[in-house]
């Protein structure tokens, strides 16, 4: 799984539907491996294929149209609402995308998808249609996402927003680090909280 | 300086707070089971680091069980290798299993409370969702992903952002006919799916402090269905006496010690919310949900809502949920037939739901078009009910009890709702797909869910009891 992000420059996909929740990104069924490997083929499985036949793609979802590709990942609001799985990160970052742009994030695969340099870029309501007008005129169009800088870009008209990102959080983003390094670096000093809060 | 509830549990568990950042937060009890914790367990044995305080993790296997035959080997290998893991790994690193055939083994967010394991004023973390259940006793629970079990496993803290903080004010007497079920349903039907992003949500007023323990986890449970970090319940004598007495509990001396503490723990008077919300009792149906999110809700005698009471914008979406539910924009919910009612899940599958389920069905029949599960929440739910002589109500009834799990709530078991087939669910989750391929479910409070399985369509509980 790659580690660290900067700018990612690419292609986009776009999901224009409202409150994608984790039980779409990843069925339930498809929970019961014990690796966090593989779970890509999976990602919308119930979207993209015709009773879940793999060998049947369903030509209208975005996935399976031709024309778009690329590691940017836009979707409606409220995008990864319901069940905390992880697995909903790993079979996005699996597929091959880097960066999930929307509106509108559930907390807890916000946080998934950063444990998982899976970057989530937060926009406007407005800028999000500009986005997915761009990217269905233009399916060719470069999209652009510079984490350092905070700023995301559609290349063809230079049309830019910036994006929040809490500075701890962009600085492990941006070096590679995970949380749990962090976690284990400090027992010294969850030990001492133990010994004052028993 | 006057607090309120999340903050003065916030700010006893905070290790150390990065500037601009989150914080170093500190979890006393971390739930396990077979789904979400595999991964972590991995992640801790390439790092070659033990489990840091196992005594603080609870394990169960719920979510990929069979409900019927729990003594025979699980035929689905996958399933059955996972559940295997999941025992491989408690042995290996220490940790607390109430495995199937445990006289404990349940549904997590059923087994945490019922075994007193659950206390107000603590941390409580799973991976999964629904972890909200817990904050019924005055708790900050919420679920996490894999990553985060590793890190809870591995140093007992997560890194966390304080959120900003809602309280939701239940005010007065419900209906008839109305419950626990109803009122968050209600709620989240008026501030939609998303509707709490980014809070962590109070439940206070008087509807809420006469609700019983039970009735209360309903409530907390659902709090992620808006979008909440958490949801919460200051606790009270009716906490304290639910808690008294259960196996994990503390005893004699340590309890008057806990109950001196948990007593004050409450929003202080004048503590102040970022956003606060008021709710009349009085204006609550029995509710049930058309759509595929929990968002989409009414009461019983409403209707789906018109085209033209939807935002433009979000029409595509609207119709597209309509399309898979099979109903039109406009439509009358009450009278549409049903196949499958499902009873259980961590919702509603405790003893209270059992019985208040049992004693409405008691002589009544449910109809021919209806299949109707009931799947209690724990073995000790399960062991309660046989005794009480609920078992036979349902037998009687024709409705089927099956043995502890998760079940169709999820369906990643062999209890899936089939495609194109409508199921009245007390679960939590109305998704597409959520009850196996093609499934349509609509949620509902127990008695609404007993009501269909009576008539065999969507009924208004009112006009029977
Ligand atoms: S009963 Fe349903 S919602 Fe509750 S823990 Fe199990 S799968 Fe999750």
């Amino acid at each position: 799984m790659g580690k660290s992000i900067d700018i990612v420059e690419s292609t986009a996909v776009p999901i224009t539907i409202e409150n994608i929740d984790t039980d779409q990104i990843i069925p339930a069924r498809f929970l019961k491996a014990t690796t966090r490997e593989g779970f890509g083929k999976n990602l919308f499985r119930d979207w993209r294929f015709e009773n879940g036949d793999d060998q049947k793609p369903k030509k209208d979802f975005p996935l399976n149209n031709p024309v778009y590709s690329g590691k940017i990942l836009i979707a409606g609001k409220n995008f990864g609402c319901g069940s905390s799985r992880e697995h909903a990160a790993w079979a996005i970052k699996d597929y091959g995308f880097d960066v999930v742009v929307s509106s509108f994030f559930a907390d807890i695969f916000k946080n998934n998808a950063l444990n998982n340099f899976l970057l989530p870029v937060l926009v406007s309501e407005e800028f999000l249609q500009q986005l997915f007008n761009a990217v269905e005129k233009n399916p060719a169009v470069f999209i652009k996402v510079n984490l350092g800088e905070q700023f995301i870009e559609i290349s063809d008209t230079g049309a830019r927003a910036s994006f929040d990102i809490n500075s701890y959080k962009k600085a492990c983003l941006l070096n590679g680090y995970d949380d749990i390094d962090y976690l284990i670096s400090m027992k010294p000093e969850i030990e001492a909280y133990e010994h004052t809060h028993a | 300086m006057s607090k309120t509830l999340f903050e003065k549990i916030w700010d006893r568990h905070v290790v150390k707070t990065i500037d601009g950042g989150p914080s170093v937060f500190y979890i006393d009890r971390h739930f396990i089971h077979e789904v979400t914790s595999p991964q972590a367990f991995k992640g801790l044995q390439q790092r070659e680091l033990p489990v840091f305080r196992p005594k603080r993790v609870v394990a169960t296997a719920d979510h990929n069980v069979p409900t019927i035959n729990q003594h025979l080997p699980i035929k689905e290998e996958l399933s059955r290798l996972q559940v295997e893991q999941l025992k491989k790994n408690c042995a290996a690193f220490g940790v607390e299993l109430y495995g199937l055939g445990h006289p404990y083994q349940g549904i997590v967010h059923v087994i945490g409370p019922e075994l007193g394991i659950t206390q107000p004023g603590m941390t409580i973390v799973c991976g999964d969702s629904h972890t909200s259940t817990h904050g019924a006793f005055g708790t900050i629970a919420f679920g996490i992903g894999t990553s985060e079990v590793e890190m809870v496993l591995a140093t007992q803290c997560l890194m966390q952002a304080k959120p900003k903080l809602m309280r939701i004010n239940v005010e007065g007497n419900l209906n008839k006919g109305v419950y626990a079920k109803d009122i968050i349903l209600y709620i989240i039907s008026k501030i939609s799916a998303s509707g709490a992003t980014g809070y962590a949500v109070e439940y206070a007023g008087s509807a809420i402090r006469n609700l019983s323990m039970e009735a209360r986890m309903t409530i907390c449970n659902m709090s992620i269905e808006m979008g909440a970090r958490c949801g919460m319940i200051a606790p009270d004598d009716t906490t304290f006496n639910y808690i008294k007495g259960r196996e994990f509990a503390p005893k004699a001396d340590a309890w008057e010690k806990a109950l001196a503490d948990w007593k004050t723990l409450k929003s202080d008077a004048d503590a102040v919310f970022d956003h606060e919300l008021h709710i009349r009792a009085e204006d609550i149906e029995p509710m049930i949900t058309y759509g595929t999110n929990p968002g989409m809700g009414t009461g019983i005698t409403g209707h789906v809502p018109a085209l033209n009471e939807i935002d433009e914008r979000e029409r595509p979406s609207f119709e597209k949920s309509l399309n898979y539910m099979g109903l039109q924009p406009g439509e009358q919910i009450k009278g549409k037939k049903v196949d499958y009612v499902f009873i259980g899940s961590c919702t509603n599958s405790r003893i209270e739901d059992l019985r208040m389920v049992a004693s409405f069905v008691k002589g009544k029949k449910k109809a021919d078009n209806v299949e109707v599960w009931v799947v209690p929440g724990s073995k000790q739910v399960e062991k309660q009910a046989m005794e009480e002589g609920i078992h036979q109500v349902f037998a009687e009834a024709g409705f089927m009890l099956r043995q502890p799990g998760c079940s169709a709530c999820l369906g990643m078991n062999e209890d899936k709702i089939p495609a194109g087939k409508y199921c009245i669910s007390t679960s939590n989750r109305n998704f597409e797909g959520r009850q196996g391929p093609g499934a349509r479910t609509m949620l509902a409070s127990p008695l609404m869910a007993a009501a269909a399985a009576i008539t065999g369509k969507i009924t208004d509980v009112r006009e029977l009891i």
